[in-house]
Formats: C-alpha cells, structure tokens, sequence
C-alpha cells in the first residue's frame, strides 16, 4: 500500500467512525452490491459456524454490541454507549432503541444475556471462553444490559463483534435445541440486511432490513452473494463487472497485482486489522531435534521470509518479526531480529550437535502440507529447499482436511504450517497458542507445539487481567522478547488478504472487521 | 528375428520407438544437463521462455520448467513403466487361473473382474492414493490395481483357446505338473498380445499419474508432469509455458509409446503381418 491508497482508506475509515449516523456527502441510498462468497457457507447463523464464508454472509445478517475501528478502538454497534467500572468487573451497556428483528420483534436486553450466556457459551467455542468468564448477565431494562465479571479481564470489551457475540432472537431460540431449530434457515437476526432467498449452488440473495435501527441505513437496496467455486472465473467476474467485490481467497494472490491495474477497481489489505492473519511453520517441541531451542532459531535462519513473502504470496505478506502482528495492540518490534543467514543457521545446528553425516544430511523431519489450497503446498516446497540447503530434509506429507486436524490436533505431527488470527488483542488471539495451560490434546489451535515455560504462562496471565494499558504493553513487550528468543514456533508472515471493490462503492471498508462488517453504511455513488 | 526385422520396416512403430527412446535419454541424462534440483528456486518467479538461462522459462517460485520437464520423465517413465508391470503381474496372474481352470474358479475371478470394470478407474485410484499416503510405492500399486481387468480378460481369452490345444493335451499326458504347462507352453503362445496391451498401458499409466498430480494427489517429493501443469494451471493466463511444455512432453510420450504398440501389435499378430508382406 503507498501513502496516497493509505490516506484514502483512512478518510474512508474516518467516515464511518462517528457512529456510523453521520451522512457524508452525497450518500444516496438504492442500489445492488453483487460478491462473491466462497465455498458455499454450511449455514448462515454464525453463532453455530465461524467459517469464514458464514461470517462473511452472517455478518450481514446478525450484528453484535461493538464493532471495531482499524485501531481495534471500540465503536458503537447496537450498543451506543458503555461504561467499566473503576475495579474493571461490571461492564454496562446502553443499547439503541427501535432496534427489531427480521421477523418484526423488538431486540432487547433479554435476547442479548441470552445469546451471550445461553446460546454462544453452547455453540461458538471462542465466544465460550470469553463468557465463562462472565459470574452473572443482568437485563435490568430493555435497553441495558450488565455484565460482571469473575475477575478483570482486559479485552473483554473486545469480544462483542459481530463473528465473536451475535445476537439472536430469544423467543425463537429459548427452549429448543439450537443447531436443530428449523428457523435456522431463515437466519434472523437483527442485522440492515435479511435473507431473502438462498438458491443452493447458486447465490444467496440478501435484500435491506426496512426496520433497521439507525436513520436511512441500509442505503443499498441488496447485496447478491454468487457461489463461483473456479478462482479463474471469480478473477474473470470481477474483471467484467458481474461482481463488484471481492475478499479473503476469493481472488488468487498472483491475480491482486492485475486488479491493482484496473481503473475502477479499488485494492486495499485494510479490513483485516482485527483478524490480522497471522502464519508460521509449527514445530513440534516434544520431539526431537525441534526440542532444542537452537534448531528453531536456525530454523528462523534459514528461512528466506522475503523471498517467501514474495514468491508465495506475490508480495501480499509482510514478514513477522515475533507471536504479536504488527497489526494488533501490544505489538514491539524491538525484538531479537533472526536475518536470512544458512551460515547462522548451520553453526546453531552445530553447536547443537546437529553435524552432517558423509551425506552431507543432518535430519530427515516430516512436514504435514496443510491442505487448505495451493499456497500452502507451494510453500511447503520453498520450506523444503530451504531446509535441503543446511542438509535437511524435509519429507512432504500430503493429507486431507480432516487428517490434517487430526494430525495436529493430537499432536501426531514433526512439521507443519499453521494460519491463525489475532483477535484483536494478544488475550484473546495470541496467547491460546503459547501458554502450557492450553495444551489441550485433540483441539486445534491451541498450544499444539506444545511449549512451556512458566514466565511466559505467568506473563500471559497477569497481562490479561491488567486493566492499565501500559503496564500491559510492558507485560507484553517482555513475553515478545522471551519467545522470540525460545522461537516456540517459527513465524513467517503476516499476510494481507486483499478487499477488491467497485470504485462506485464507498465505505465498503470502514472498520477493521472489513468484509465481516455489516455494510449498513455501505453506498453506491 | 523375424519380428525385429518386421517392426524396422514399420514407419509409424519406428517414430514411436525413436521418440521414446529420446525420452528414455533425457530421464537418464537429467541430472547431468541439470545438476541443480528441480526444485530449486534458481531465477525470479514467471521467468518467460529463454530468459534468465532457463530455455522453458521458471515456474511460480522460479524453478527451471525444462529441469522439472526433464526429471519429470524420469517419474512418468518409472511409473508408467512399472505400474503396467503390478498390473501385468495382477491381470495375468488372474486372466491365467480364470482362464486355464474354467468352471466355478472361472465364474467368481470374472465377476470380481466386472466388478473392478463397472468402477471408473480414475475414481477408484483417487480413493486408493487418498487412503493411502501418496508416495511413489502407494502410486504405482493404485495404478497397476486399476489397470489390471483388461490383462486380465485378455489373458482368460488367450488361455480359453489355447487349453484344449493339441500340445497341451500331449503335455497333460506326459504327466507335466500344471505350473510348467500354464508357465511353459501356453504363456508363451499367448505373450504377444499380451505384451502389446502392456505396453498400451504404460501410456494410460502416465496419463493416470499425471491425472492424479495435477489433483494434487502425487508423491509431494517428486517433479512430475502432472504436477507441473497442475501447479501451472491457476496462472495459464499469465504464464503459459508453466503447464504447455509438461502438457507437450505428456502428449509426445504417450503418443510415442501408442504408436510403439500399434507397430508391436501389428508386427507381433501374425494375421496382420502375413498381410503386409
């Protein structure tokens, strides 16, 4: 991104900040957005299902308190106001009135202590996490709800987006069983837009809740999600206009550069900042040689992260320097930094006794090529080259989706690679994958790599229940520095997944939800 | 002799066997012309054609199309070669018991043969590699397991006519034990056609293996054409010659060694050859 398309996005953001009420000039309402979604979601409630194309869809569809700007600052969602108390326990929320469903029942406080306590600590497992820490859920009024916490927890106020705490409708859901309840289909929600019809293989078709809480929102009339499994075609349908906007994968990394080309077509990696994907080669640490600290520092060596980041991902990825992106709050780049050098890296291995054989081969070690696209394959084959330059070789082994979590989940792996989002706040997104207590055979992303080490548990700890930002930046930046040193896994890059849009579309990407955002204020000019 | 001398003065045949014989060259010479591994990252991603030093372009990463083209031979060729070994082995070994014993034996080894036909073989094969890790071993099995009912019929046929033979008769009532009349005397007189559908299914064997790559389903560690056009295809529009040369050296393979089988079967069938001379 150059600084003209940064200072562009961040007028688009700057928007749609206050409130998302205030009109901007010119913001007509009418219109019909057509995109892509892909594969074909499962279901469209997402407090069952957080695939992405579900959120991606369901975003639309179920809105949730909070949304979050691209500085992962709170912003009013239907909650308008909120207020922590000083001991950072009891957590109220003031809610928009008017607020309906789509079936035309008004929202209340109810349905969110419902949703929140009933239904998502059932069906959503991180939304389960985060409310089990919740002692009790008050609706005192229709327009207040209050939580009170157990005890601190900082990013609490981070957990109501849209994907993280849905709302749902109380008197549909209460007392059924959830994932069976035939209105499931119908997907209400209280979102600016409703599901008009869903042509199974074809598109879902979306079209404007008129009994949306804020003035003149949704300006767009509909929104058209056309299933196109073949990327080429996607590719194809954007460049002649049938869809006017495209996210995540829909788009192959090698294609953005083309649409960067194209005059009425709009290409910025803003939108991510709270998901803020984040990808490293996973080492098991149990086992041999990847026990040893020193060959995962001469595994950070050896890896040519720029030529990855460019090869690969065709320059969408920015190299990561340790467990937090750079995207993300508590980031501290004041790091140990790990250079490409097989020089380092082969005197580590011999340090540690690692030493070639007649052969020149030092190990042979399996890797899992994660089987989710060609990306991960073509990088399993640049990881293999370049571990075959210190003498060793790394054996791809190919496997399905469910072999994949299978082999990973119970830690049945040597090698593999691993994609993960960072939530929005180290609590929430970074820490699952380092502290020993979630070391949880049989679930993945968790602490699979299976690191320990009782600073880093103790740093995490203290960290999320400190409500003092700074002293929390000091936390972090201490644990940044312990395990970019022990290197648990061996980060790669932060990858920027593209959001290509229609130039007619303004404030497509207005928090750092991006695509999962609900497009109420979305408009066409 | 007769038949070497025949296939010489076979046009076609001799192209095929010509063509075949520069690829069986290049498999052997590969890692001499391209000591660096095919593998290798050696130029910048989507080099074109003749830029760089790299004669057929680089691929996504930058690795040297010709060196995968060339060590990709040597994968088609191995593969190609013994899978319609395994699936000799199968067929014959099946068609041979069918065909000799006759009766119940007969009856159940051809229905379980149908059985194996009625599946489409490329189907069967995915299901074979995906449950079983694919690897080069895992591979050549999964093709020589789909390719075998052909032979297998093929052999049941030859042994069909030839069991009540005059010289198998005369060999019965020396008191031969069954192996040496099965293996000794009816085998050979039935090996020519055999061997002409062997080597025809050498042809669809690479075509099967670089079916299954381009899915993504091949060994991971080794270059073959499959998985080039495969990996290749998503950027067609980009870069052509990542999937049109493996595309060509498929095509010229298996055109060669079909041509080589029609000349072998055109020579070895004696109805055929009397004709020509």
């Amino acid at each position: 991104m150059n600084r003209r398309e940064f200072t562009q996005a961040m007028l688009a953001a700057g928007a749609a900040i206050p409130f998302g009420i205030t009109r901007a000039a010119g913001q007509t309402r009418g219109g019909t957005l057509n995109t892509i979604i892909q594969p074909e979601p499962p279901l469209l409630v997402t407090a069952f299902n957080q695939q992405q194309p579900t959120l991606t869809l369901g975003g639309k569809i179920y809105e949730s308190l909070l949304k979050y700007g691209d500085d992962l600052k709170p912003m009013p969602g239907m909650a308008q106001s909120w207020e922590i108390s000083p001991d950072g326990l009891t957590y109220t929320f003031k809610l928009f009135p008017n607020i309906t469903f789509h079936d035309g029942k008004p929202m209340t406080s109810e349905d969110v202590v419902f949703s929140c306590m009933k239904v998502l600590t059932e069906t959503h497992p991180r939304a389960r996490q985060n409310f089990a820490r919740v002692a009790s859920a008050e609706a005192p009024d229709p327009l207040t709800v209050v939580f009170k916490l157990k005890q601190p927890f900082a990013p609490f106020l981070g957990c109501f987006d849209c994907t993280s705490a849905p709302i749902l409708p109380k008197h549909i859901y209460e007392g059924t069983d959830f994932r069976k309840n035939p209105l499931n289909d119908k997907a209400i929600g209280t979102g600016p837009f409703k599901l008009k019809e869903w042509v199974r293989g074809s598109h879902v078709h979306l079209v404007r809740h008129e009994g949306y809480y804020l003035k003149d929102q949704p300006y767009l009339d509909e929104i058209i999600y056309r299933i196109i499994p073949d990327s080429a075609s996607r590719a194809l349908a954007l460049e002649n206009g049938t869809v006017q906007l495209a996210q995540w994968t829909d788009v192959e990394f090698f294609d953005v550069q083309r649409f960067k080309a194209q005059k009425n077509l709009e290409v910025t990696t803003k939108g991510y900042e709270y998901f803020a994907p984040h990808q490293w080669l996973e080492m098991n640490n149990r086992i041999a040689p990847m026990n040893d600290k020193r060959f995962r520092q001469a595994v950070m060596h050896l890896i040519d992260r720029d030529a990855l980041a460019k090869r690969i991902y065709f320059g969408n990825a920015k190299v990561a320097t340790g467990p937090i992106s750079s995207k993300t709050k508590f980031y501290d780049g004041k790091v140990k930094r790990y250079d490409y050098s097989i020089d380092k890296a082969k005197a580590l291995l011999d340090e540690m006794g690692l030493k070639p054989d007649a052969n020149g081969k030092r190990a042979e070690i399996k890797y899992v090529v994660p089987p989710y696209g060609e990306s991960y394959q073509r990088a399993g084959e640049f990881f293999r080259q370049s571990f075959a330059r210190v003498g060793i070789d790394l054996v791809l082994v190919g496997t399905d989706m469910a072999g994949w979590a299978e082999k990973v989940g119970n830690w049945d792996y040597e090698m593999t690679q691993n994609l993960l989002y960072q939530l929005g706040d180290p609590a929430l997104g970074v820490s699952r994958t380092y502290v020993s207590s979630n070391i949880k055979k049989g679930i993945l992303f968790s602490n699979t790599e299976g690191y320990s080490n009782p600073e880093v548990d103790k740093l995490f700890d203290e960290a999320a229940v400190t409500l003092d930002e700074a002293k929390r930046q000091e936390l972090y930046s201490k644990v940044q520095a312990i395990l970019v040193e022990d290197v648990p896994v061996a980060w790669t890059l932060e990858l920027e997944y593209p959001i290509i849009y229609d130039k007619a579309f303004k404030n497509v990407v207005s928090t750092g939800i991006g695509s999962h955002e609900t497009f109420g204020s979305v408009y066409k000019s | 002799m007769d038949a070497v001398r025949a296939f010489l003065r076979h046009p076609s045949g001799m192209v095929g066997l010509v063509v075949l014989l520069i690829v069986v060259v290049v498999a052997i010479i590969a890692p001499i012309v391209f000591p660096v591994s095919p593998w290798e990252m050696v130029s910048a991603p989507f080099t074109p054609p003749g830029e760089d030093g790299l004669l057929l372009g680089g691929d996504t990463l930058g690795r040297d199309v010709a060196a995968g083209v060339a060590y990709g031979a040597r994968v088609s060729l191995v593969i190609g070669i013994a899978s319609a070994m395994a699936a000799m082995v199968i067929g014959v070994t099946i068609g041979a018991i069918s065909g000799y014993f006759g009766g119940k034996v007969d009856l159940v080894l051809m229905r379980m043969t149908e059985l194996f036909q009625t599946i489409p073989a490329f189907v069967l094969a995915i299901l074979l590699v995906a449950t079983f890790n694919p690897s080069l071993l895992t591979i050549i099995l999964t093709i020589g397991a789909v390719s075998w009912p052909p032979l297998a019929r093929l052999t049941r046929a030859e042994f069909l006519r030839l069991r009540n033979r005059e010289f198998v008769e005369a060999a019965l009532c020396q008191g031969e034990g069954t192996l040496r009349i099965v293996l000794g005397h009816i085998l050979p007189n039935a090996i020519s056609p055999i061997l002409v559908v062997t080597s025809l299914t050498v042809a669809t064997a690479i075509l099967l293996e670089s079916a299954l790559s381009f899915m993504g389903l091949g060994d991971p560690n080794l270059m073959s054409w499959g998985f080039m056009i495969g990996a290749g295809r998503t950027v067609i529009r980009n870069a052509w010659w990542m999937s049109v040369f493996p595309g060509l050296a498929i095509l010229i393979t298996v055109l060669a060694i079909n041509l080589f089988g029609e000349g072998l079967s055109d020579v070895l069938n004696p109805r055929v050859s009397r004709r020509r001379s």
